[in-house]
């Protein structure tokens, strides 16, 4: 049993009779702590709701009295973000979900493959190998920024150069590409991590048997590893989705003006210093900047939560 | 020349080395089972024949052909596995037929193998159910139905039945000996059952730490084993071993067995003993079954080499259709195995009968039958 | 056997082909592999390598090659000690040592005192526990933007509290540059606790109930229980806890922006945005270099004798 689906299990014992009174306490601070957990989102969506004098005026934990739906739409098509000319972080989300799509897509399946290798395929060396790739999970985005800089640098010069010779610059220099790239490259770690450990519970000897029934390597992993990879594949995916979509360092080192991804227009939206500030319309940016990743773990709970597991205890 | 040939094989994991020259044959048409304990090497053998671990040295060819760098498709084999390694995501029929299909065995050839041997199996009822929703017995059946369909020159059996509970287990022990019988294949099947191996095999391999202890008929296996480990590993209750000495008179040979506080035991040389190889003096070991232990009454008519003498009993056990009785002799405990409703208590002096036409002598020294 | 010859020609010929292909096929998983790997040795140990070079040279706003020693690791040292005035170093590792210090204790208090009145057999754990984790699936950004306004001084917490009479009620935290490193460590409180709640009650609930049986055969009570018996089972948890705590710690980045507005003053500066204002802003990459290196060393010190100890123990 995954560490996981412990958690969604109830006690293997019989649970500890509680006095009454024990039990209201017990109840009492449970509920406290939801409280807590709750009210910073319940005060953003408050907050988005109310006109802004209300909210610059009066109490932030009372309901809006002129429920308003104007901020949302400021947000969205509207809001000036920085000195960018774009209104609205429209544009910054859909950069996002450019961006979150195919990288998304490229590393779940580079994971799933190198999973497969490391697990059915294993030669002299795999767990330094894994060992390697593993700890790349692990580093301080800090200590590779600079010469990832340099080289999307020079990516950008050859993308001009091939814009000067053939008009069309091939997606070299092209910010998406280059937050795809970079994403798709610090994400490897995890999604082999995550598909390795999955395989590594797979029956080995289905892949004799498909051996023996003569399918090739690739044959071994698409008819039978991957029509058993579904749960894996959710809890991949929702990872890096949220992962991804999430990231600002890298998102504001490599990615300026128009083309940043949400999390840096909502970052400018928010800390604008010029002019005053439109609290509502920043806490609407905000919950739509959540929206995706807040959807993801209301529908895929379950996933999210194996995902944080086996990026932590690998189990 | 024989159907199935090993010669010399070795396999190496760096230094450790689990296979250690194994020379082995099979006549076209035969049941070899390879047993032995746990870590004996006899799943890494299977698995060499079959083209899933590769071969250091030495050589493994069918019916003249050297297989020793062939895939393990185009070996021509099939091969059922302990977990019976049937693909979650196929229905039966899928899983019975991909091997053709990765062959390119067009479609209607396929569904028509595939309704054939599920016939023969009678699984035709399966054929569009997930392995999941299959039992242990199903499931099973299914495993050798795969295998039946690619008609191969030689079916692999890797512990086949250990997932199964016991009475499962011989049912299924009897189907597969039915189904050599009627489709007269060459069978290579591991276990660490001695009871599958007595029963299935026409001829079993013996191992310990990747080298063959002894190769022969059940028969020859049980009633003659090479050395002081098959005797203790070939049957149920295993053999009694009793540490004894040799008394040469006028080159007749005795074996004398010394009791403290008692009477010693003397008892003539069994016959399978070669004679001559006995030293006055020195020490052996008697290995006899318990099923030539008995009492007076139940021993074989037949044998003429019958010693009786009387000891104290341990322990009794009924298992329904006999009564194993322990005493101790020289130490050592002894099983006998007598009448189902032998009158035998603890504590009491009883009669034992050893046939001594059943019992071999071993060398303490090289553990090797003399 | 007889021997002709034109057969044998064929089968060798056959076998030869039969033998390239197997070889193809056994280096194929090596070449499925090798992609992702030579990715990560380049774009990881290499440009881990090249940062350690960087921090090497004097590199301004572009990196350069011209190697000054040790300088810049001198600089970071001198300035470790400069406390008066504060050098951004010095406060960077101050706030480090206080940010890490409650973030890792309060995320770990919490989580398993959540964990442990959760696992009392709660009547709609199914929906308590999903709010307890749900700060996860936020951004550092969006936590950040809601925290800053919930202590706001002007429209939050503390305004909300003088309209309910309590006007006497001060906190002003987030704005007051001193206190900044706290609210920002009450908003990754907030974002991870739930994350190590699940952590332990993974590990409570996989611990055998037979144990506990035996306890409380034993008489121990439902304290004496989790005390003497569960939380000393759990101590695998409470390590991997730690150092996943400690890791994010050091990572942290775009929570200080968000909650301080984008750290005015370097007041609440971290060793990460340290490394970031230094590189891109102040035009001294190689501090920033330097920096990193710190950074990545202290993270391998934890992390690597972890991972490895992970991997060994699971042997296969």
């Amino acid at each position: 049993m995954s560490a996981a689906d412990l958690i969604t299990s109830p006690p293997a014992r019989e649970p500890a009779r509680h006095s009454n009174l024990t039990r209201v306490v017990i109840y009492g601070l449970l509920l406290l702590f939801a409280f807590v957990y709750l009210i910073p989102l319940v005060v953003m969506v408050m907050t988005s709701l109310k006109p802004l004098d209300e909210v610059t005026g009066g109490n932030m934990f009372a309901l809006p009295h002129h429920l308003t739906f104007d901020p949302w739409v400021q947000a969205w098509g509207e809001a000036r973000i920085g000195v960018s000319d774009t209104a609205g972080i429209a544009g910054y989300f859909w950069n996002s979900i450019k961006m979150v799509v195919p990288a998304v897509a490229i590393s779940t399946m580079l994971g799933a493959l190198n999973g497969y290798v490391l697990t059915k395929w294993r030669f002299p060396g795999h767990k330094l190998v894994f060992g390697m790739m593993l700890f790349a999970c692990f580093i301080p985005f800090q200590s590779v920024i600079i010469p990832m800089a340099v080289i999307l640098g020079y990516l950008g010069e050859i993308g001009n150069s091939l814009i000067d010779a053939t008009g069309y610059a091939f997606g070299f220099g092209n910010p998406t590409v280059n937050l795809v790239i970079v994403h798709v490259i610090y994400g490897l770690g995890f999604t082999t991590l995550f598909f390795r450990n999955y395989y590594e519970a797979f029956p080995t000897e289905l892949v004799k048997a498909a051996q023996i029934d003569g399918a090739s390597f690739f044959q071994i992993f698409r008819r039978i590893l991957l029509p058993n990879s579904t749960p894996i594949i959710i809890v991949t995916v929702i990872y890096q989705f949220t992962n991804i979509w999430n990231d600002f360092l890298f998102g504001s080192t490599f990615a300026a003006g128009d083309s940043s991804p949400m999390t840096v227009a909502l970052n400018n939206l928010v800390n604008t210093s010029t002019g005053i500030v439109e609290y509502n319309v920043n806490m609407a940016a905000a919950i739509i900047a959540a929206g995706p990743t807040l959807f993801v773990y209301i529908v895929g709970g379950r996933y999210f939560v194996r995902g944080l597991m086996a990026g932590a205890v690998k189990g | 020349m024989a159907f199935l040939e090993i010669n010399a094989l070795r396999k190496r994991f760096g230094a450790l080395e689990i296979i250690k020259g194994i020379d082995l044959t099979l006549e076209k048409g035969g049941f070899l089972v390879l047993v032995g304990p746990s870590g004996c090497g006899k799943s890494t053998l299977l698995n060499m024949i079959a083209g899933l671990e590769s071969i250091t040295s030495g050589e493994i060819s069918i019916d003249g052909d050297v297989i020793n760098d062939l895939h393990p498709s185009k070996r021509d084999i099939a091969m059922v596995f302990q977990s019976y390694a049937l693909y979650p995501n196929m229905s039966v029929a899928q899983n019975m037929a991909f091997g053709m299909e990765m062959r390119g065995v067009p479609k209607p050839e396929r569904d028509k193998a595939v309704a054939d041997v599920a016939k023969t199996l009678q699984i035709e009822h399966l054929l569009n159910r997930r392995p999941s929703q299959l039992s242990g017995g199903q499931r099973q059946r299914v495993a050798m139905g795969r295998a039946l369909v690619r008609q191969p020159r030689v079916f692999l059996f890797d512990e086949p039945l250990s997932n199964l509970d016991a009475k499962l287990r011989v049912d299924m022990r009897i189907e597969i000996k039915r189904l050599h019988h009627q489709t007269g294949t060459t069978i290579v099947y591991v276990t660490h059952d001695q009871i599958e191996a007595m029963t299935l095999a026409t001829r079993i391999a013996v191992l310990k730490d990747g080298e063959l202890q002894q190769v022969g008929s059940p028969y020859e296996i049980y009633n003659t084993p090479a050395n002081l480990f098959v005797a203790d590993f070939m049957g149920s209750p295993s053999m009694n071993l009793i540490e004894a000495k040799v008394s040469k008179t006028n080159g007749a040979a005795s074996i004398v067995v010394d009791r403290p506080g008692a009477e010693p035991i003397v008892l003539p040389a069994p016959n399978s003993a070669d004679a001559t190889k006995l030293r006055d003096g020195g020490i052996v070991i008697l290995g006899i079954r318990p099923e030539a232990v008995s009492d007076p009454e139940s021993a074989d008519r037949k044998s003429k080499n019958i010693a009786t003498f009387a000891s104290h009993v341990d322990l009794v056990e009924p298992a329904g259709s006999d009564t194993f009785v322990v005493t101790k002799i020289a130490g050592k405990e002894v099983t006998a195995r007598m009448r189902a409703d032998a009158d035998v208590r603890p504590g009491q002096n009883v009669s034992f009968a050893f046939n001594l036409d059943k019992a071999v002598l071993f060398d303490p020294q090289t553990s090797r039958r003399v | 056997m007889t021997v002709s010859v034109a057969p044998t020609v064929v089968k060798t010929t056959r076998a030869r082909r039969g033998l390239a292909r197997q070889r193809l096929q056994n280096l194929l998983p090596k070449l499925v592999l090798a992609p992702s790997f030579i990715l990560v040795l380049v774009f990881v140990y290499g440009f881990n390598l090249w940062t350690f070079f960087l921090s090497f040279t004097n590199s301004k706003a572009f990196a350069s090659t011209h190697l000054v020693g040790l300088l810049n690791y001198r600089r970071l040292w001198d300035w470790t000690f400069q406390s008066d005035p504060p050098s951004n170093w010095y406060t960077a590792i101050v706030n480090m040592g206080l940010f890490g210090g409650l973030y890792v204790f309060f995320c770990l208090v919490l989580g398993l005192t959540l964990a442990i009145l959760l696992d009392q057999k709660i009547r709609g754990e199914g929906i308590l526990r999903p709010i307890y984790l749900y700060p996860l699936a936020l951004s550092f950004i969006v936590t950040g933007t809601a925290w800053k306004l919930f202590l706001d001084p002007g429209i939050g917490l503390e305004k909300a509290m003088h309209d309910w009479g309590w006007t006497s009620f001060h906190f002003d935290w987030v704005v007051n540059p001193r206190m900044m490193i706290y609210c920002v460590a009450i908003a990754g409180i907030w974002q991870t606790s739930g994350f190590v709640m699940a952590m332990f009650l993974a590990g409570l609930r996989g611990v055998d109930g037979e144990i506990i049986k035996a306890a409380q055969i034993d008489g121990a009570s439902a304290f004496q229980t989790y005390r003497r018996i569960i939380i000393p089972i759990m101590r695998p948890v409470f390590l991997s806890a730690i150092i996943i705590l400690t890791h994010m710690a050091i990572k942290s980045y775009d929570l200080v922006l968000s909650v301080t507005g984008k750290n005015p003053g370097g007041a609440a500066e971290l060793p990460s945005t340290f490394m970031y204002s230094f590189t891109f802003t102040r035009n001294q990459m190689a501090v920033g270099s330097t920096a990193a290196v710190i950074m990545l060393m202290t993270i391998a010190a934890i992390m690597v004798p972890y991972l490895y100890s992970e991997l060994r123990e699971k042997g296969r």
